[in-house]
């Protein structure tokens, strides 16, 4: 039984402080959804544990199994077994998705011969022309034919851990059925563990959430059983978000009167 | 073999009538360019015929599967010269330009003089030459190669290469810039002439050892509805010089200009572009894509010239540039000149390091870094490689710049 644990994890980016504390423990087969208002750090969240540059840890740990991935660059978090299922697939010309599977599993020391064959499987299995596989990676892709590769190319890699950030956007239903029914059933077929980054709950129709947790400037405020994401699509975020102030209201006691209004 | 009387007339009087002052980096075409380096009295004009094929050029030409027909050309003198039978028979020829068809006329017919003085010095001091001639009417349908070789050390070598592709006929060169690894300094002068509703696939690789010095021209003219493909992998050298004109002559012509370049450790690869459309419903389309890795240096200017009644016109022009390392630098001005308002055209030119999101994306699934900056480095180029005229060169021009990659470029 394998094990993601996120501790105390604080990062920002440009100085600002997004992250202010996750914990967070998904076991080998278990699916937490992480929801939560725009702006609450999901994305960033699912950013710093991969090791996105741009992002700096100030304090926390991240562990799969007990090894340390904070210390580890990206590509050494996915040898460990994390995947990473991004919200905007990007378009890379020029590298096929075989090439770019192929040397996946050969930097891991695993058996490349068999790309072409499982990639042909899965992407039958999960919807995807025969005839996209020879693009470029997520060139001229759809929104949704994008969703169903990220997802293709988790089934062909196994990873123990894969996060989610927000598969359920950008996609048509057919697609992201598809898409969730294929997590759902790595959750049983390799024991995946998935942290599923959502905004909405109609992700988790298909797949289904052991915890949900509720994410909220930069930390988990909440979490419950997946009734609470059927909850929070009911009653939104209020309760979460702090009442948004306009920045006019707030009278600057120094504000120079005749500041430039531009500057 | 001695020169006809015209052609000893010709080279005289480009030796009387011109100056040979070299130019000077202050003019925009040379800005950045290396040309006060040249001094042509550091190298010897080569006089005496060099003879036999070098092992390096048949091999090249083995590796090059079925051809057409196929010369080559050793330190500026056609030492071999072949073409299929039934090609002959229609009129097809190929070999050396002197006694190639309509030799007088066809000599000069494009580039008379070149666009610059290296153009002059190549009418003065160019040795054989090299003529490809397609009559009206007739595909060739298997690629004709020109191995261009230089191997004496010291020399300056002036190749020459005229392609005659008639009235809606159609063909694809390869012509194969490469030596030993001597210092020479090398000069080519290409005239490409494609006739009404012809077409002419031409693909240029140059790949000269790395003390070799190339300052080249190619020019060519697109008469009503032909259509001219030229594509350039620029490579070797240690300065790598190509200008290329282009010009649209006739109604509904087109050019397709397109190039990769790789530079490393301290080369310099420097194009100059000129798409000129003198026509109306005249096309454009060029695609040059480079990558700066070492100390290396590259620049591309381009200007897109349309004419008052060049109305209808279509002109695009891109140029990319990956910079690989600190150390590196790449320069791009693209330029355009327009008189007449119904056109589209349009430019863009990019300088940038490999994109950091593509580089985190492919390492998310666990590919390490050198492996992924690799990927996209040479993925880069595929749009251009793909359409290269002659199929059969993309792996040896992939595996040149793998080669560059495989040596480190990142600093």
């Amino acid at each position: 039984m394998g094990e993601l644990r996120i501790q105390g994890l604080m990062a920002e980016v440009a100085g600002r402080q997004i992250l202010n504390g996750v914990d967070l423990v998904v076991k080998s087969g278990e699916v937490h959804a992480v929801m939560g208002p725009n702006g609450a750090g999901k994305s960033t969240l699912s950013h710093v544990l991969m090791g996105k540059p741009g992002y700096t840890v100030t304090g926390g740990s991240v562990t799969i199994d007990g090894v340390d991935l904070l210390s580890l660059p990206t590509y050494e978090r996915a040898k460990a077994g994390l995947f990473l299922a991004m919200q905007y697939p990007v378009e890379v010309p020029g590298v096929s998705l075989e090439e770019l599977l192929t040397e996946a599993l050969s930097a891991q020391g695993r058996d490349a011969s068999v790309v072409h064959a499982t990639v042909a499987g899965e992407a039958e299995r999960i919807g995807l022309a025969t005839r996209l596989l020879d693009r470029p990676v997520n060139v001229d892709l759809s929104g949704g034919e994008k969703k169903r590769n990220e997802t293709m190319q988790l089934a062909v890699l196994r990873p123990k851990f894969a996060i989610l950030d927000e598969l359920d956007s950008g996609l048509d239903v057919d697609a992201l059925r598809a898409c969730s029914r294929r997590v759902e059933a790595a959750t049983t077929e390799f024991d995946l563990g998935v942290l599923a980054i959502t905004h909405y709950s109609r992700l988790l129709e298909e797949l289904k959430p052991d915890v949900v947790h509720v994410l909220a400037q930069g930390r988990i405020v909440a979490a419950g059983g997946p009734e609470l994401a059927d909850e929070l699509e009911r009653t939104g975020y209020a309760e979460w978000v702090e009442e948004e102030t306009p920045a006019t209201a707030v009278a600057d006691p120094f504000a120079d009167p005749f500041a430039d209004p531009f500057a | 073999m001695s020169s006809p009387q015209w052609l000893v007339d010709r080279r005289s009087a480009a030796v009387q009538t011109d100056q040979f002052a070299m130019p000077s980096s202050e003019e925009e075409v040379w800005r950045y360019s290396r040309v006060a380096d040249v001094d042509l009295n550091q190298w010897a004009i080569v006089s005496d015929r060099s003879e036999g094929v070098p092992a390096e050029a048949s091999a090249l030409l083995e590796s090059l599967g079925h051809l057409s027909g196929a010369v080559v050309v050793r330190n500026g003198a056609v030492v071999a010269s072949r073409l299929d039978e039934a090609l002959s028979a229609k009129g097809v020829y190929v070999g050396s330009l002197v006694d190639g068809p309509d030799a007088q006329n066809s000599l000069g017919v494009v580039a008379d003089g070149g666009p610059d003085v290296f153009g002059r010095l190549n009418d003065a001091n160019f040795l054989d030459g090299v003529l490809v001639h397609v009559p009206a009417g007739v595909t060739v349908e298997a690629p004709i190669a020109i191995i261009d070789w230089i191997d004496i050390d010291g020399s300056a070598v002036y190749p020459r290469l005229v392609v005659r592709v008639g009235a809606d006929a159609d063909v694809r060169v390869l012509d194969w810039h490469g030596s030993a690894d001597v210092a020479a300094f090398v000069s080519p002068l290409v005239e490409l002439d494609v006739d009404r509703a012809g077409r002419l696939s031409y693909g240029n690789v140059q790949l000269r050892g790395p003390r070799v010095w190339q300052i080249a021209s190619q020019v060519s003219r697109v008469l009503n509805d032909g259509t001219l493909t030229a594509s350039h992998a620029g490579l070797g050298c240690d300065y790598g010089r190509m200008r290329t004109d282009c010009e649209l002559l006739g109604r509904g012509a087109t050019g397709n200009l397109s190039a990769v370049y790789f530079g490393t450790g301290s080369q310099t690869l420097d194009f100059r572009t000129f798409q000129h459309h003198a026509a109306p419903d005249t096309n454009s389309n060029l695609l040059f894509k480079g990558a700066v890795g070492g100390q290396s240096r590259s620049i591309y200017t381009g200007l897109i010239r349309v004419e008052k009644d060049a109305r209808g016109t279509n002109a695009f022009q891109t140029n990319r540039n990956l910079k690989l390392s600190d150390t590196a630098w790449a320069e791009s001005v693209p330029n355009l000149e327009i008189e007449t308002n119904d056109v589209k055209c349009s430019h863009a030119s990019t300088v940038g390091p490999v994109d950091e999101e593509q580089v985190f994306y492919l390492e998310s699934r666990g590919v390490p870094t050198e492996i992924a900056e690799r990927l996209i480095v040479a993925g880069f180029f595929d749009e251009v490689l793909e359409e290269f005229p002659v199929a059969a060169a993309v792996p040896l021009i992939a595996a040149a710049i793998d080669e560059r990659l495989d040596a480190g470029v990142n600093s």
